[in-house]
């Protein structure tokens, strides 16, 4: 499996680091409620189908990465850099 | 048993220091195998600039201004005599060479890392196969040319390499990984050397 880095270009899995569901982009407000963090913290969709996520390119240029997979088929529309996707959505 | 007499430190006596800088790889380089030299770069102070948000085009001037480098693109360097500015990941630059000018805090978080990297040179006919043994990155001459810098794995330990000629690149890793780094490399470089003299790539 390969990740095309925004910067470093197609680079081998092994660079990556896996973090997860792409969720810390969208942290509730400290006055959110219980709900809402619980959400937050704990709850985690799992489609079999488009996911984005979170990656971390640790053994590359360091940059967290928002990439867009497919769970079944793990093909990779899109990689983004987490932070130009935190500016689009307004929460950096 | 006579009691160690400890002297207060005063300026000349820090001018005297029994201390002696030792480089990451002392006692392990220089190296020759077949017609490969494997070499550690001279000692140079190494600063880590990260611009502070939509600072990068006064950082990139203030640069050129002390230093005569500018702020190179992603995975290039830019070079002034021995003054060199290195991308060095998202959002990273690394000047080496000058003590940074104090200017730049202004502009830019300032950390020195002098001492954090072994830097060495591997020079010579085939110096491209011994890394293709080494990371997984496509390092032809088209795709990764002069000055060209990239982030990535070196023998599995995250590191940096560099571009600096047709048969000559930079390795950095940690100077904690310096003895693995010279071990790896001159591993490569002696099954390079023995398949060349036996005719194979």
């Amino acid at each position: 499996m390969r990740l095309t880095c925004p910067l470093c270009g197609a680079r081998d899995r092994r660079e990556f680091t896996y973090q997860g569901e792409a969720v810390a982009l969208s942290r509730p407000d400290p006055d959110a409620g219980p709900e809402a963090w619980n959400t937050y913290l704990h709850l985690r969709e799992n489609p079999a189908g488009w996911r984005d996520e979170l990656w971390y390119h640790e053994q590359g240029c360091a940059a967290w990465l928002v990439v867009t997979r497919h769970t079944t088929t793990h093909e990779v529309r899109k990689v983004q850099l987490a932070r130009d996707v935190a500016k689009a959505e307004g929460t950096a | 048993m006579t009691e160690p007499v400890i002297k207060p430190v005063t300026e000349s006596a820090t001018d005297q220091t029994p201390f002696k800088a030792i480089p990451p790889c002392a006692g392990l380089l220089p190296l020759s195998i077949g017609a490969l030299d494997l070499t550690e770069q001279p000692h140079a102070q190494m600063t880590l600039l990260i611009p502070w948000e939509g600072q990068e085009t006064a950082l990139s001037k203030a640069l050129e201004k002390a230093h005569g480098v500018a702020l190179p693109g992603v995975g290039q360097s830019t070079q002034s005599h021995a003054t060199r500015a290195l991308w060095f990941g998202h959002n990273q630059v690394l000047l080496t060479g000058p003590a940074p000018d104090p200017a730049l805090a202004d502009l830019a978080a300032v950390t020195d890392l002098s001492d954090a990297y072994a830097c060495l040179r591997l020079e010579g006919a085939g110096a491209d196969r011994v890394l293709a043994r080494l990371t997984p990155l496509d390092l032809r001459d088209v795709s990764f040319r002069q000055g060209a810098v990239a982030r990535t794995e070196i023998a599995h330990m995250a590191g940096a390499l560099i571009r600096e000629g047709e048969a000559a690149f930079g390795l950095m890793v940690y100077r904690s990984m310096a003895a693995t780094l010279v071990h790896e490399v001159s591993d490569a470089m002696q099954s390079v050397t023995a398949r060349a003299a036996l005719g194979g790539e």
